[in-house]
């Protein structure tokens, strides 16, 4: 039985927020990657949409992340070590909120590209600087860009759950299933954000079966991951630690807004209705929000469970 | 009085057998330090500071263990008083998860965060297994004990240890302080004292404590993790990353499998094929 008498950090609501975003931003961008790349050209529409949501759902990552620090105006700490006699570059791969503040910077740099670039492919900017940029992401170099920035983006989504575990907090550090668990449900989470988003692009639910196919797939490892979580906590004896009171009644709401997904509740009113789209739409209104929930109470339960 | 030079290991033998919780300590390290005062904590026993954080880098902790039935004097051991302090461990977890290299090892081989360097990310205070960091509220920056690093640079012994009346905190190099103890531990066990244990003057938690004690109980009673719990933030790396590829691997590959399987809705699949380039959904 693992005993811990580290304190809590204090990482509270602007953290808990910094994960969920920067989940929905990863997840956002390795969906688009996997349409633009391997899906067929009417899932272009469903692409430049998730493009759109990965760049929208970084922008607040940043800020959270910076008005969390004691020292605000130092963030720039995280990059390069100021130690008299040491100045350089301050990376330490051992250490996954070093390697976590170069990524989301480099993930950054490729959001913001592949953004530009859907702009620009429907339309909507159309200056010379814009068309360069955009052209980054066309052609042979364009696949490139988005495999490198899919893989990115499954790191940025994914590494906040190890950064967790590389820690001496009780819950945290018990389990090594955090950082798969909270890539699962970042995806999941970018799933339902798309599903949702179609509603306002109607060509982009020529992709809609595969958002439906592949939520279930990702809620599917999700649950699995939490079995795992649940079971290395039995194995180091601080399960009572993140399923006690009130954080089971969170549990319980995340495993429940699993279940449409799984069951493909949704996906068979797609199939089912004569209509097509409209079932699409009627069905795309709420669950996705309830999904999102979800997705937030479990990086919450994480969270808190461990600190109060 | 001990003479102090660069690149010999200094630390602290904290004798818990002959401490009598008087706070000398604390009071000469807010002394020198310039620490602020805090709101004093009245809970059950003696002990109105609370725990070790950003204010208080040395904390007299009270252990009541008197037996509800007394049926020996006692042994030392009916109340437990630690004068507990940052253990300058040889394999720090606070220095390893530090992402902007504020925590160094210095010429005396203390572990020192630099206040001027620390962004306040709080990773060490995470990482820390024995909860001897905090945020200092006014700086904005992770603050603990230094070993009075200003005071060795001065060539002056560690306030606390100065002001110590009992000598339960000893101050000098490591190697010299391991046979101290060593010496003092066999005493206590010559004399029937089988209960006194040395913690952290070995390698076998995180490779040695530079400050380290002489308890008269487990060291979970002193809230101090044991040798097997005693483990770095790091270990988790290696499977944390392992499951999180693993992880993104089988999503992948689900989402590929769903894109083959996957049937285009009725409405939508008779619209012609949308072209890579302009506005193809004319919105």
């Amino acid at each position: 039985m693992n005993e811990h008498f580290a304190g809590a950090p204090n990482w509270t609501w602007y953290i808990l927020f910094y994960f969920f975003f920067a989940g929905l931003s990863g997840g956002s961008y390795v969906l688009a990657s996997m349409l633009r790349l391997f899906g067929r050209p009417s899932d272009e529409p469903a692409s430049r949409l998730a493009y759109y949501a990965s760049f929208v759902a970084l922008l607040p990552c940043p800020v959270l992340l910076v008005v969390d620090l004691g020292r605000p105006v130092r963030f720039w700490h995280m990059l390069v070590n100021t130690t008299p006699g040491q100045v350089g570059a301050s990376f330490k791969y051992w250490s996954p909120m070093s390697v976590g503040a170069w990524g989301l910077l480099v993930f950054g740099v490729f959001a913001t590209v592949s953004f530009i670039g859907a702009l620009v492919r429907d339309d909507r900017l159309d200056s010379g600087p814009a068309r360069f940029i955009g052209g980054i992401a066309g052609g042979w170099f364009g696949a490139l860009w988005a495999f490198a920035g899919l893989l990115l983006g499954l790191f940025v989504a994914g590494y906040t759950g190890v950064l967790l575990s590389v820690s001496n907090q009780p819950v945290w550090s018990d389990t090594w299933a955090l950082g798969g668990l909270f890539l699962a449900s970042a995806l999941s989470a970018s799933v339902a954000l798309l599903v949702w988003l179609t509603r306002f692009r109607r060509l982009a639910r020529y992709s809609t079966d595969f958002l439906v196919r592949g939520e279930q797939w990702f809620q599917i490892l999700e649950l699995a991951l939490i079995v795992l979580f649940v079971v290395t906590l039995v194995q180091a004896g601080t399960a009572d630690v993140a399923l006690g009171l009130p954080w089971l009644v969170l549990w319980a709401f995340v495993v429940i807004t699993l279940i449409p997904g799984i069951t493909r509740f949704g996906g068979s009113r797609v199939r089912a209705s004569p209509s097509g789209t409209a079932a699409v739409a009627a069905g795309s209104a709420v669950l996705p929000w309830i999904v999102l929930l979800g997705v937030l109470a479990l990086r919450a339960a994480v969270i808190f469970s461990a600190q109060f | 009085m001990v003479e102090i030079k660069p690149g010999t290991a200094y630390g602290f033998f904290t004798d818990t057998s002959v401490c009598i919780g008087c706070k000398a300590c604390e009071v000469a390290c807010k002394a020198w330090n310039e620490l602020p005062g805090n709101e004093p904590v009245f809970g059950d026993g003696y002990d109105n500071t609370g725990s070790l954080d950003s204010q208080n880098w040395r904390h007299v902790s009270f252990v009541d263990n008197v037996a509800d039935a007394a049926a020996s004097p006692g042994q030392g051991t009916a109340w437990l008083m630690m004068s507990d302090v940052c253990k300058h461990c040889t394999h720090a977890s606070c220095m390893e998860v530090c992402p902007t290299g504020a925590i160094i090892r210095t010429e005396f081989d203390t572990v020192f965060i630099q206040p001027d360097v620390c962004n306040g990310c709080r990773d060490c205070i995470a990482a820390c297994p024995f909860d001897v960091i905090g945020l200092d509220k006014n700086s904005g920056v992770a603050q603990k004990c230094t070993l009075c690093y200003s005071r060795l640079q001065g060539g002056l012994e560690p306030a606390c240890a100065k002001a110590c009346p009992t000598q339960s905190i000893q101050f000098g190099p490591v190697i010299e302080l391991r046979q101290t103890a060593q010496k003092r531990v066999d005493a206590l066990h010559a004399t029937g004292v089988s209960q006194a244990q040395l913690y952290g003057a070995d390698d076998s938690v995180y490779g040695g404590l530079n400050a380290f004690f002489l308890l008269m109980d487990e060291p979970e009673k002193y809230n101090l993790p044991n040798a097997k719990n005693a483990v770095l933030p790091s270990r988790n790396n290696k499977f944390g990353y392992l499951t999180t590829l693993v992880t993104g691997a089988l999503a992948v590959l689900g989402g590929l499998i769903a894109l083959r399987r996957r049937r285009p809705p009725e409405a939508t699949a008779a619209a012609p094929a949308a072209p890579r380039e302009g506005r193809p959904d004319g919105e």
